[in-house]
């Protein structure tokens, strides 16, 4: 392939994307934003990406779905728990020194994530006096993270990441069972501020102690990469806090320097 | 030498199996030349959820460096890179790498096929697939893509794997393929990456 037909057709379509919906995937991974568009292609019986946009542009029902075909609506509790751990043991003893704190889950998708993150707030007696911003571009995935229920068969694989992320109780005291679903406790919810905002077009919003951002920045190219962290290091505060997802790293941004390795194996930054 | 083998040194060697295929594995990498500078990209299928051990194992079997890479991380020449459990592995334009952690493909995640064919879309024909042991089908479509953009396409002898369902299925769609036992692919991957000799190294190097 070296296909600079359908190169340059993913260019088109994802220019007429931003345009008329205001979305920007411009400056996505292109392996990845080329896998997606062929899955997208399949769904909605198009042969060639020209077709795509033909349907994206006239058919007022496509884009939506097309969306959650683009935005990647997966999540996990406590997924990678040394994370949490690294986390409980070593961040939180820095946030308990401040009397109010802000914290941003950038791209939260369906809010496994966040709700992690609460539940060790609250087990460390911070959730009280923290505003937590959960934000995503997709506003299906934040229908879902704001409601907080999720299929009762992930619970076991939950449950195993909450002890081993070395969770003080257990995780069956935070859900309710209903239905073959877990309803997680509301007031879980109470300090979390569900909201829209695009790591590629829009701006800080608030000046913030921890930042997760965890498995979005994979999707992004180095220069949207380069923007996204320019948005984490304008909107921490000094000393504060960034955790990336277990494959992902500063190394290879420009904004390397403003942070140093906090907990290296972990993917926790400072900045400096 | 047979007639479709490559014109040029290939820009990297994707290799893709499941059960069985860590023996496989030690035979086709076994005391690989030290100017062997084609760098070797590996998705064996693992247990979701677990850090793998695989990169340390196969590091000692093989008395060389085996990394499991980072986001962005550039392709480097003479390394080998397997892909960690749960994320799909790309291989981006630029020759740099790029994880997804999309839904299972095949119920694999990593998945053989999304690194084949995100090889033969940003290398086309500078891709070589290599396909081991294994008892399903990923793999076998992605490289019918390699196969499609030109790369070569190799697949373990069903009669050498340990599980022939995944070389069969392979073979069934490829159909320029060559089918061979590891032991002799690793004889011509020996072949094909020291053909390039100090300009394929060269190559490398300018990147
Ligand atoms: C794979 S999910 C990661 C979810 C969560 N952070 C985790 O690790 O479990 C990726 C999320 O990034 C979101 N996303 C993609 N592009 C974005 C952008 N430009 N700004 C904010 N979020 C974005 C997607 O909508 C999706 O929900």
């Amino acid at each position: 392939m070296h296909d600079d037909t359908s190169e340059t057709e993913i260019k088109l379509l994802l220019e007429a994307i931003y345009l008329r919906f205001h979305y920007d995937f411009r400056h996505y991974a292109p392996a990845s934003m080329a896998r997606r568009l062929s899955l997208a292609m399949r769904r909605f019986g198009c042969r060639s990406l020209s077709g795509l946009q033909e349907r994206v542009l006239h058919d007022a029902g496509v884009f939506p779905e097309l969306l959650s075909l683009l935005t990647i609506m997966v999540s996990d509790m406590f997924r990678d728990p040394g994370f949490y751990r690294a986390l409980r043991e070593k961040v939180v003893p820095f946030l308990q020194t401040y009397p109010s704190l802000k914290i941003w889950v950038a791209g939260c998708s369906t809010g496994e994530e966040v709700h992690s993150l609460a539940i060790l707030l609250q087990e460390e007696g911070l959730l009280d006096r923290s505003l937590i911003y959960a934000t995503d571009i997709n506003p299906e995935a934040l229908r879902k993270a704001r409601a907080g229920i999720y299929e009762l068969d992930r619970m076991a694989g939950f449950s195993e990441a909450y002890r081993a992320a070395g969770g003080r109780a257990s995780l069956a005291d935070y859900y309710t069972a209903a239905y073959g679903s877990a309803v997680f406790d509301k007031a879980l919810r109470k300090n979390i501020v569900f909201s829209d905002h695009s790591l590629a077009t829009d701006m800080v919003f608030a000046e913030v102690q921890l930042i997760t951002c965890r498995n979005v920045l994979i999707y992004f190219d180095r220069a949207l990469q380069n923007r996204a962290i320019g948005l984490f290091r304008d909107a921490l505060c000094r000393k504060g806090f960034l955790g990336l997802g277990a494959k992902e790293t500063l190394r290879f941004s420009d904004h390397a320097a403003a942070f140093s390795e906090f907990a290296r194996a972990e993917r926790i930054y400072q900045k400096e | 030498m047979a007639s479709w083998l490559a014109p040029v040194l290939p820009e990297v060697i994707v290799v893709g199996g499941s059960a069985g295929a860590l023996d496989a594995l030690s035979i086709l990498l076994a005391d690989l030349p030290d100017d062997f500078a084609v760098p070797i990209v590996i998705v064996v299928h693992l247990p979701r959820r677990k850090r793998s051990a695989l990169s340390e194992v196969l590091a000692a079997k093989l008395g060389r460096p085996v990394r499991e890479p980072l986001d962005k991380e550039p392709v480097s020449a003479s390394m080998i890179y397997v892909a960690p459990p749960d994320y799909h592995l790309l291989i981006d334009r630029g020759m740099t790498f790029a994880l997804s952690v999309d839904e299972p493909v095949n119920f694999s995640l990593p998945s053989i096929d999304v690194l084949f064919e995100s090889a033969a879309r940003s290398l086309g024909g500078g891709a070589i697939g290599i396909l081991l042991s294994g008892a399903n089908a990923d793999g076998a479509y992605g490289l019918k893509v390699i196969e499609d953009a030109g790369g070569l396409a190799f697949v373990q002898a069903p009669a050498d794997a340990a599980m022939p369902a995944m070389p069969n299925a392979a073979i069934a769609l490829c159909e320029r393929a060559a089918v061979l036992p590891a032991a002799e692919i690793r004889a011509y991957l020996i072949r094909l990456a020291g053909r390039g000799g100090e300009s394929g190294r060269k190559r490398y190097h300018d990147r």
